[in-house]
């Protein structure tokens, strides 16, 4: 008899820890913190300022979602984790979400058991080389040393491409950004490749970025985006319908100048869905009504981030490209708030 | 009361299993083991449950899947098309080589200090002490960092040996020291006895023996007449012939050639490459156990009595004579058992690896392979495996030479 209880017991500490796994908002929601999983430090998208304060493209999804979730875009505990250790944390529930420039593949989101729930950057993979080599395409980098983060898309494309054109290179596997950047300096490699928005990030906080050249050469899709894990549907929504109202607000121009204005109603249905003054979308997410107005305030629409993190006045200097709208040529495109 | 000579069997009462001497410590040893049982159950099950409800499964499959991935270092054929259990057999070679060459240089470095921290000259004894106490006290993975980083910043990059105004130069023209890793001439017989330059190399190592062998019985013949006669017959001439003139002949027939390393392209090629990775955690891990190694060796001599030594310089022995002949013999039957625990160290340290880059098996299999293929419990158990493995092979081997050197009592 003993042993059944035994057994009974275990049997509901199981059920208990599948279910804790699907009730991510109430976690959050209770714990008044969110886990936010973000890189170790890349310029622009997630990096620690002078104060301490996490700030950039990836950093602010982060903050976006605390802000609809629990109003408070500070309410943020920021996760450092590697291309290594990233899919662990999130697949062991220490974080709730992941928003660390990682790309969309099939076996990722098939295979690991995640959910991705959208693309805030659409990115490929480039090369980075310094310009007295005198190397104008990646082609010519046969016998070449190239630095690669481990764990990544990254390494996989580069035994692609180096394959495909029959030419050879030593990898360097190596942990984290920082490190492949002093690596790549000290000159133990001739080449470092990585998404192109890293790319630019890293040789922005160089002290000569123009010793270095980007090679033209993308040979890769990297569609980024934040992640949660698969099977809890509830708050897959609640993350991805907090990014596409970011991207709805620049479509609609609602601005985080105009925000507080507009909230009070405006004669567009659709931007008073979004901001809540109408509908009960943010009910239907389990959220206040209010979750879109709170997101935007947290630091702005979509192409307010994108300016302000990584953007053509920033050092980081990325161009709009394939992020920009899709009414000016882009790739973003939210779907309807209704 | 009267003490009972033979207790009676029908009066057993289930207080007795924890009152009754006799019984006690079987009581607690099945309660402990139940308990350690039901936690490993509860674990295990924990485990299953949680793997279900994320909807995983525990399944090796992946290890045939194509790895994808290049690695630098490789002592055997492997390309990004082979498969992750490929990938996981090159990063275990690698483990081994850098385990065995730790090994072996670890122990040179702790007998050297062992032995001259017990100096007495002041100076000497000192730096051993300063040495001892810096390298043991500072956590490995820093010492693989601090050599790693002093390496790349200190080598000039192969770029450096271009040009005409070239700020760096091959030494002899033949061995260069970048940041990347030493290269040096690679011997090779242009026209060897087989087709394959490992199976000539074999048949070198076999010539080898041989000479050995036959230097043995040189000299098991010189010791007889010295017995027999009180004079020890000059051996060097002949010794010289039997190792040198064989190895001579062969390498004459064979065509031994160097290829020289040269600048092409980004890189060094031709010659033999010890990677910067390699050599930084290759030497890291030598100089830090090497540190735990000389405290072995300096508690092992000073555990020889003292009288030993005075027997010895007694009897006219010189310092260094006593040292090998009388001290260091005795002294080992001390050092070994604590040396196999060093050397079981080294191996496990070695799986800091990737800090420098170094494709180990934990850099492979527990680090790319499980990345890739998000298999962290597969990956993860075969690690353990492996270590566990490696470490008691290492064990067994150690103790069976422990076993050949302790005292024989008879
Ligand atoms: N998109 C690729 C690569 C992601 C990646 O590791 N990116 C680098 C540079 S773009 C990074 O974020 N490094 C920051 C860090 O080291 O923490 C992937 O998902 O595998």
């Amino acid at each position: 008899m003993k042993k059944s209880v035994f057994f009974g017991a275990m049997t509901v500490a199981g059920l208990a820890a599948g279910a804790a796994a699907a009730a991510t908002l109430d976690d959050v929601k209770s714990r008044g913190k969110l886990n936010c999983g973000v890189s170790t430090g890349l310029a622009g998208f997630s990096a620690p300022d002078a104060n301490g304060e996490w700030t950039g493209f990836d950093v602010a999804v982060c903050r976006a979602v605390a802000a609809a979730v629990l109003g408070d875009g500070n309410a943020v505990e920021f996760i450092p984790t590697t291309a290594k250790t990233r899919f662990t944390a999130l697949a062991s529930g220490e974080i709730d979400m992941l928003a660390r420039n990682t790309t969309w593949t099939f076996s990722r989101d098939v295979d690991l058991k995640f959910d991705f729930v959208g693309v805030n950057y659409y990115d490929g993979q480039g090369f980075m080389v310094p310009k007295e080599l005198g190397v104008s395409s990646a082609k010519e980098l046969d016998g070449a040393t190239v630095c690669i983060q481990t764990g990544t898309t990254t390494e996989l494309n580069l035994a692609d491409f180096f394959r495909t054109n029959n030419i050879s290179y030593e990898p360097v596997p190596i942990e984290t950004n920082a490190e492949a950047q002093q690596q790549y300096l000290a000159g133990s490699c001739d080449v470092y490749t990585t998404d192109a928005s890293g790319l630019a990030a890293t040789r922005a906080t160089f002290d000569a970025p123009d010793a270095h050249v980007v090679l033209p050469e993308i040979i890769s899709k990297e569609p980024l985006g934040p992640l949660v894990r698969h099977g809890d549907n509830g708050w897959g929504d609640v993350v991805r319908w907090t990014m596409q109202a970011l991207v709805a607000a620049e479509e609609l121009g609602v601005t985080s100048a105009n925000l507080a204005e507009m909230s009070g109603g405006t004669n567009n249905p659709e931007i008073n869905r979004l901001l809540g003054s109408e509908g009960t979308l943010g009910e239907m997410l389990g959220l206040d009504a209010d979750f879109g107005a709170k997101a935007i305030a947290a630091g702005g629409n979509y192409g307010e981030l994108f300016a302000k993190n990584i953007g053509e006045d920033t050092p980081i200097g990325l161009a709009r490209g394939l992020n920009a709208l899709w009414t000016e040529g882009g790739l973003q495109y939210a779907p309807p708030f209704r | 009361m009267s003490t009972l000579t033979d207790p009676p069997k029908d009066s057993f009462r289930l207080s007795m299993l924890i009152n009754d001497t006799r019984y006690r410590s079987l009581t607690f040893q099945a309660l402990a083991f139940l308990a350690l049982a039901l936690s490993f159950m509860y674990l295990g099950n924990n485990l299953i449950a949680n793997l279900r409800a994320a909807g995983l499964n525990i399944n090796f499959g992946f290890l045939t899947d194509t790895a994808g991935y290049d690695i630098s270092q490789k002592l055997v054929e492997y390309s990004n098309q082979d498969s992750h259990s490929r990938a996981a057999f090159v990063g275990l070679l690698n483990t081994i080589l850098v385990a065995v060459l730790a090994c072996v240089t670890a122990t040179v470095f702790g007998v050297i200090a062992g032995v001259l921290r017990l100096s007495n000259n002041w100076l000497v004894s000192k730096l051993m002490a300063f040495y001892v106490e810096i390298f043991r006290n500072i956590p490995v993975l820093i010492w693989i960092i601090i050599i790693f980083t002093i390496m790349t910043a200190v080598m000039p990059a192969p770029r450096a040996f271009r040009g005409d105004n070239a700020t760096a130069t091959m030494v002899f023209d033949a061995f260069a020291f970048t940041n990347r890793g030493i290269y040096t001439p690679l011997p090779w017989f242009a026209n060897g006895i087989f087709e394959s330059q490992a199976l000539n190399w074999l048949l070198v190592l076999v010539v080898a023996c041989g000479s050995w062998f036959a230097a043995r019985r040189v000299n098991v013949w010189a010791t007889a007449k010295q017995e027999a006669t009180g004079e020890r017959p000059n051996t060097l001439p002949m010794l010289l012939g039997i190792w040198l003139a064989p190895f001579l002949i062969l390498m004459l027939i064979m065509g031994l050639t160097w290829e020289y390393p040269a600048l092409k392209g980004f890189n060094f090629q031709g010659g033999i490459k010890i990677g910067g990775p390699l050599i930084a955690l290759w030497f890291a891990l030598s100089i830090y156990t090497g540190a735990f190694i000389a405290e072995n060796v300096r508690a092992g001599i000073q555990a020889v009595s003292k009288g030993q030594t005075e027997a010895a310089a007694a009897l006219g022995l010189r310092p260094s004579k006593v040292m090998n002949l009388v001290v260091l013999p005795q002294a080992l039957r001390i050092i070994i058992p604590p040396l196999i625990s060093q050397y079981l160290n080294i191996t496990k340290n070695s799986s800091l690896a990737i800090a420098v880059g170094y494709a180990d098996i934990t850099a492979t299999l527990g680090g790319i392979t499980l990345n890739q293929t998000g298999r962290a419990i597969e990956c993860v158990l075969l690690l353990m495996a492996f270590y566990l493995t490696a470490s008691l092979l290492i064990s067994l081997v150690m103790n069976v030479y422990n076993a050949s050197v302790k005292l024989k009592e008879r």
